[in-house]
């Protein structure tokens, strides 16, 4: 039998371990990753968040349309005066997720409000109408949006976020 | 640990099976002359009714799922007809969910049982962990199994707790939501979050009888320990063989929990389940007052008491999580209790405030049920973080026993002459 002599330089076998070593990690990960991928929405999921197109002419003024894409909740508001007029008079830098009312919705369609309507904080559907600022309040563990989908109050940490969406004509909108 | 006795095979069969795969000697060692301390109490059955509570779950929901159907759109259907079509199905799906909530009662019982007697300090710390793992897979376990009859709360509180996750997006940005989606199966809680939840919820308690199997041998090899939390120094004078003596105890335990169990089933089959559950899941209403099952409640007290996000999550793992560390927070060379004056009534002010958590977690968070939540969460980490190491150091334990033959002696010793009154615990 050879004689083994440790030394200081790497020898042949220490080589083959690092090398067998690194390829079996490298296949280890690459078996993992189809068992990861495969709980990611599937190619239906996916295909179910083609555009809609809602009508907002049935929607009065004050009233708030429930829809869902991509199994998603929204909420589409039609706001009136004095709604809008509270949105706009807030001042910004006072807020917890600071966005100008501008911000959120879509030039010349200020009574439009298009927001996700799943709290920010743990995904229950706030209330229409309620709570102090008359935008959201969310029974859950009470936070409180403006009529701007804003948080105003209690744990939810951002604003309700907006899904992107379009305005085909001024009665009709594409979400998705 | 030695035993009592060693099984001697004696027929031609057995000495060949046992020169093959020793299994009898093994069950005889384990379970018939594996040495008990001589002196415990009804408490220590509750290893037993637990073993019994997850056999029963096992049968229950393996027959149940011979009738579930794990699809968003047929699954409340399916649960209904369970209910009303399948012979016996009502008694079935009865005995599962409130065989859940048993199962929570009884490792509750057997989780406090633990921190009384200081049973998780060496040698059993490796022990107490793989209880607290247990207790994981159990509350992971059954959040799944009450997603599957896909009523108001179960949507609702799979929709709340997956999106715990998404306060990681306070860290760093994306991955909460990338693990929410990935919980999901989509963008919200819908049919393929149904579906891998049954898959989970069949294949956890199999993991889980895998991790009871390694808590059992972990406490075969350590002992158990016992109310006087002195270890056994001589095998013939401190204990006795497992059977009959613990077989027997153990049964009357047993008995007992099921009549309550039974109570439950035949009398009150919904006390412990929320009558909101019986409308079908509908993505557009959350009822009014959404809870948890009722174990989980502390926990979600505590989780609604921080006024942050993150911070909430946080607090929640960290509850759970705290029990872990607990056999090296607690510095008190005593073990039991019954020997710490002190410790005693912090523990017990430690149980009044995990209940009273409890019954704020099915409040609504306003005003003074907030203030009290949080009040008792701080009471809760104080326990573990301050009180427990710091009692170790400062208060003096009352004279041990030098032996559990000793202390089961001078107990039998009192009652034969009562005038004695030196009061004991
Ligand atoms: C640790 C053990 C287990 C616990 C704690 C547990 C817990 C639960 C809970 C709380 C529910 C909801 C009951 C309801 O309100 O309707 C449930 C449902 C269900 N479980 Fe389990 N379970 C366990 C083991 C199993 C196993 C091993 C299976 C199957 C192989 C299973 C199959 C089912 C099925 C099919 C349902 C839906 C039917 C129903 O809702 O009654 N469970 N489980
Ligand atoms: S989910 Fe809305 S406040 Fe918690």
């Amino acid at each position: 039998m050879a004689e083994t002599v440790p030394s200081a330089e790497p020898t042949r076998r220490d080589f083959l371990l690092i090398a067998t070593g690194a390829v079996g990690a490298v296949g280890a990960a690459a078996v993992a990753w189809p068992f990861i991928a495969q709980m990611q929405p599937d190619a239906a999921t996916i295909a179910a968040g083609a555009p809609v197109e809602v009508d907002l002419t049935p929607v009065a003024e004050g009233q708030i349309l429930k829809l869902f894409w991509r199994g998603k909740l929204i909420f589409v508001r039609h706001r009136t005066k004095a709604e809008i007029e509270s949105a706009a008079k807030v001042d910004v830098a006072s807020l917890r997720d600071p966005q100008p009312d501008s911000a959120r919705v879509k030039e010349g369609h200020a009574q439009w409000l298009v927001v996700y309507g799943n709290c920010t904080h743990l995904g229950c559907v706030p209330l229409g109408h309620q709570g102090a600022y008359e935008g959201w309040f969310c029974p859950c563990h009470g936070s409180v949006f403006d009529t701007s989908g804003r948080i105003r109050q209690g744990p939810a940490p951002t604003n309700l976020p907006i899904p992107p969406y379009t305005f085909v004509s001024d009665s009709k909108i594409t979400i998705g | 640990m030695e035993g009592h006795s060693v099984y001697v095979p004696k027929s031609g069969f057995t000495k060949w099976l046992e020169a093959r795969l020793p299994i009898i000697s093994l069950t005889h060692s384990s379970a018939v002359a594996y040495p008990v301390p001589r002196n415990l109490n009804y408490f220590w059955t509750f290893g037993a009714i637990l073993t019994m509570m997850l056999v029963v779950q096992i049968v229950t929901g393996v027959v149940l799922a011979m009738h579930y159907v794990p699809n968003a759109k047929l699954a409340f259907a399916s649960v209904e007809a369970i209910m009303r079509d399948v012979n016996f199905g009502w008694l079935l799906r009865y005995m599962h969910a409130n065989g859940a909530s048993m199962f929570f009662i009884a490792v509750y019982i057997h989780i406090f049982r633990g921190m009384y007697y200081g049973s998780y300090k060496a040698p059993r710390e490796v022990l107490w962990i793989l209880g607290v793992i247990i207790f994981l897979l159990m509350m992971a376990t059954a959040f799944m199994g009450y997603v599957l009859p896909w009523g108001q709360m179960s949507f609702w509180g799979a929709t709340v707790i997956t999106n715990l996750f998404s306060a990681f997006d306070e860290i760093i940005p994306g991955v909460g939501t990338w693990i929410v989606t990935l919980l999901w199966g989509g963008f919200a809680v819908d049919n393929p979050t149904l579906n891998r939840f049954f898959a989970l919820h069949y294949l956890l308690p199999f993991m889980l009888a895998g991790v009871v199997g390694l808590h059992i041998w972990a406490l075969h090899h350590v002992g158990q320990n016992n109310p006087t939390g002195v270890e056994v120094k001589n095998i013939c004078k401190d204990t006795v063989p497992f059977t009959p003596y613990a077989t027997v105890k153990d049964a009357v335990g047993v008995v007992f929990f099921l009549i309550l169990f039974a109570w439950f089933l035949f009398y009150i089959p919904n006390f412990m389940g929320h009558a909101d559950n019986y409308i079908e899941a509908n993505p557009s209403v959350t009822p009014a007052h959404i809870v948890p099952e009722w174990y989980f409640l502390p926990f979600y007290a505590i989780l609604r008491a921080i006024p942050s996000k993150l911070g909430g999550v946080l607090a929640m793992f960290s509850a759970v999580l705290i029990l872990a560390f607990l056999p090296w927070l607690d510095t008190s060379k005593v073990r039991s209790g019954n020997y710490r004056p002190v410790f005693r009534v912090f523990f017990w002010l430690f149980v009044a405030a995990c209940v009273v958590l409890g019954w704020l977690g099915a409040k609504p968070a306003e005003g003074g049920y907030t203030l009290a939540a949080q009040i008792l969460t701080v009471f809760y980490f104080s326990y573990f973080l301050i009180i427990l190491p710091l009692l170790g150091l400062f208060e003096t334990p009352r004279q041990l026993p030098g032996s559990i033959a000793e202390a089961v002696l001078a107990k039998k010793a009192k009652r034969a002459a009562p005038a004695d009154a030196s009061v004991n615990g």
